[in-house]
């Protein structure tokens, strides 16, 4: 077993990302992940790698599509307001079926909004998040064990489904230390016929493109990606069950939610009332079975975000309106405590909730 | 005996480019370029958002197309991943390079990215359908200026190697033009060095073409080249604007 070491999220991001073999990254200056950037400008020079800070977010991400094209691993990292300025590339890459990683450690919006953690990009994230019919794989990790090991996770699916992976972490997860365990197995990046790493006359040239001018033709793509969608959606879901062999309500949270909310549970069956919780892993695929499982077990849903309240929806879609489902959220910036989810529970546990 | 074929650079198919479009002739020295140096095996282009945007389809080497100004960037992207084995090029016009891709153009350039650009100037939106660009001329009708570009209301058109030439990162800024046989040898000559500066680890290097758009000028492939004699070089003077190593030797 390997030692464990004492990171920040941001940090247990940039160091999985060269353990997995990503050698470039490109990124440009935005609180609170910073530290990524911070930590590839001093690694990258020493191992052999790429850091460059891009003269915008837009940059990066067509640098990340440069990389990636030409069939290397390859990074980004922004938060929120910069995630918007690069879906213009996220869209353009998911039109070429190009991989790579993009980490997005989410601050309150929307607008330049503030710099405290949020949750308030699940819905750009998952719901594509720019122009035209595409889907990134999104994933949430909820301690800085998790921040590592999703970044290892993130470049293996991208490369093997051909699509952006994104770490959706918040402003919390980024800034918070724990021990990590470093020692992953590493899937080598396969083989990428279809790079443009130049023909050296042995091949016909490839084409990265995503410019299809018969509709005939870009409904042929759009379905074929859709079909790989479907695969993801089968084989990769990934969620954790807490106490929810008895539970009678259940809370829905992932990230830093969850933490606060396992607090609430933890008290709340202390006061014998069965609470139990699903934390969706990866945001997309949503894992849908286990909520329409829940349903028929449960009395009660509560979706606990750092957000107005977007998980919400898919929760409600999932466990298809069979029990009620309420939201207990903070946002812009605020994180809800445990006493105040603990509060949610019993209000519903005492008939007083909607 | 053929005595004169299709660069092996330029893949055989037809061009949609409109008649007495100067594309063509800019894509055949490229292709030229890209013979003689031997580097087709290693070359990589990246194609615009324009008129050009289906370049990808008109080279034998590996090809991407980029979103609307972002070639340098990705570019850049593709240069870094294997800076050794990669030869890279952008194929960008003046809406690209000049208005939305500005910022990709003048970081690439005060980097002096190892990259080649070859820039098409033609003082217009080509691929829809005629608007005003940001190196459209004062006075130029345009479907976005029908009553003249009015300095006053929208500025003044940017000269890319002038303003480029201020910056200490470029290698070369040469601005050529391809409306005889003396200047296309002479367009030729600079869009070699500006790959063999690539090749030689130099920097950065941009080629300016100032081009026609015979369709969207509304006139005639004869009389556009006549405008561009009379219009466009006086305001977009040809010669070197940058070339370090010139100074250094």
């Amino acid at each position: 077993m390997a030692d464990k070491v004492l990171m920040k999220g941001n940090e247990a991001i940039a160091e999985s990302a060269i353990i997995a073999g990503c050698r470039h990254y490109f990124g440009y200056p935005i609180t609170p992940q910073t530290e990524i950037a911070a930590y590839m400008a001093k690694r990258m020079p020493k191992i052999g790698g790429t850091f460059l800070q891009a003269e915008s977010e837009i940059a990066a991400i067509n640098m990340v599509y440069g990389v990636s094209s030409a069939g290397y691993r390859v990074m980004t990292s922004s938060s929120s307001p910069g995630i918007s300025l690069k879906g213009e590339g996220l869209s353009y890459m998911a039109g070429s079926d190009l991989p790579a990683l993009v980490v997005n450690v989410q601050r309150g919006g929307p607008g330049l909004g503030g710099i405290q953690p949020s949750q308030s990009d699940y819905f750009q994230a998952t719901k594509g998040g720019a122009h035209g019919d595409f889907k990134m794989i999104v994933l949430a990790p909820s301690s800085v064990q998790e921040m590592a090991a999703l970044t290892v996770k993130g470049f293996e699916l991208a490369d093997k489904y051909r699509m952006t992976a994104m770490i959706l972490a918040d402003g919390t997860m980024g800034q918070m230390m724990e021990p990590v365990e470093l020692d992953f197995e590493v899937k080598p990046s396969p083989e990428k016929p279809w790079a443009t790493n130049g023909t050296k006359m042995q091949r016909t040239h490839n084409i990265v493109n995503s410019l299809s001018l018969v509709p005939e033709e870009l409904e042929r793509l759009n379905f074929e990606r859709f079909e790989r969608y479907a695969i993801v959606e089968r084989d990769e879901v990934m969620y954790e069950e807490y106490l929810m062999d008895d539970a009678e309500i259940c809370i829905a949270a992932f990230g830093i939610a969850a933490r606060v909310a396992k607090n609430a549970i933890v008290k709340a069956r202390e006061k014998g009332i069965k609470v139990g919780m699903i934390r969706p892993i990866t945001l997309w695929p949503f894992p849908k079975a286990p909520f329409k499982k829940a349903a028929e077990q449960v009395k009660h849903i509560i979706s606990v975000e750092l957000s107005m309240g977007q998980m919400i929806e898919d929760v409600k879609l999932a466990s298809e309106c069979k029990v009620p489902v309420t939201l207990c959220n903070r946002a812009g910036g605020m994180i809800p405590t445990p006493e105040q989810v603990l509060a949610h529970i019993e209000d519903i546990y005492s008939g007083g909730a909607k | 005996m053929v005595v004169f074929d299709k660069p092996k650079a330029l893949a055989d198919v037809s061009m949609h480019y409109c008649p007495g479009c100067t594309h063509g002739i800019v894509h055949r020295l490229v292709a030229e370029v890209i013979d003689e140096l031997g580097i087709e095996g290693k070359t990589i282009g990246v194609a615009p958002v324009g008129c050009s945007v289906m370049a990808y389809n008109y080279f034998n080497c590996d090809m991407i197309e980029a979103a609307h100004g972002r070639a340098p960037a990705v570019a850049t992207g593709v240069k870094r991943a294997n800076p050794s084995e990669h030869i890279v090029f952008t194929y960008q016009g003046d809406g690209d390079l000049a208005s939305i891709g500005m910022a990709e153009t003048v970081h690439a350039a005060a980097r002096n990215e190892n990259i080649t650009i070859i820039f098409i100037n033609n003082a217009i939106y080509g691929m829809t359908g005629g608007q005003m660009a940001p190196t459209s001329l004062p006075g130029q009708v345009t479907q976005t200026s029908p009553y003249g570009r009015d300095v006053n209301h929208c500025g003044y058109p940017i000269r890319v190697c002038e303003m480029l030439s201020e910056l200490e990162g470029p290698e070369y800024l040469e601005r050529v033009t391809v409306n005889n046989v003396k200047n296309v040898n002479k367009a030729k000559k600079a869009i070699k060095k500006a790959f063999q500066n690539q090749i030689d680890g130099k920097g950065f290097s941009l080629i300016e073409v100032v081009s026609t758009c015979p369709t969207n000028w509304g006139m005639t492939p004869a009389n556009a080249l006549k405008w561009l004699d009379e219009n466009m070089l006086p305001y977009y003077p040809l010669g070197v604007y940058k070339d370090r190593s010139a100074k250094e030797e």
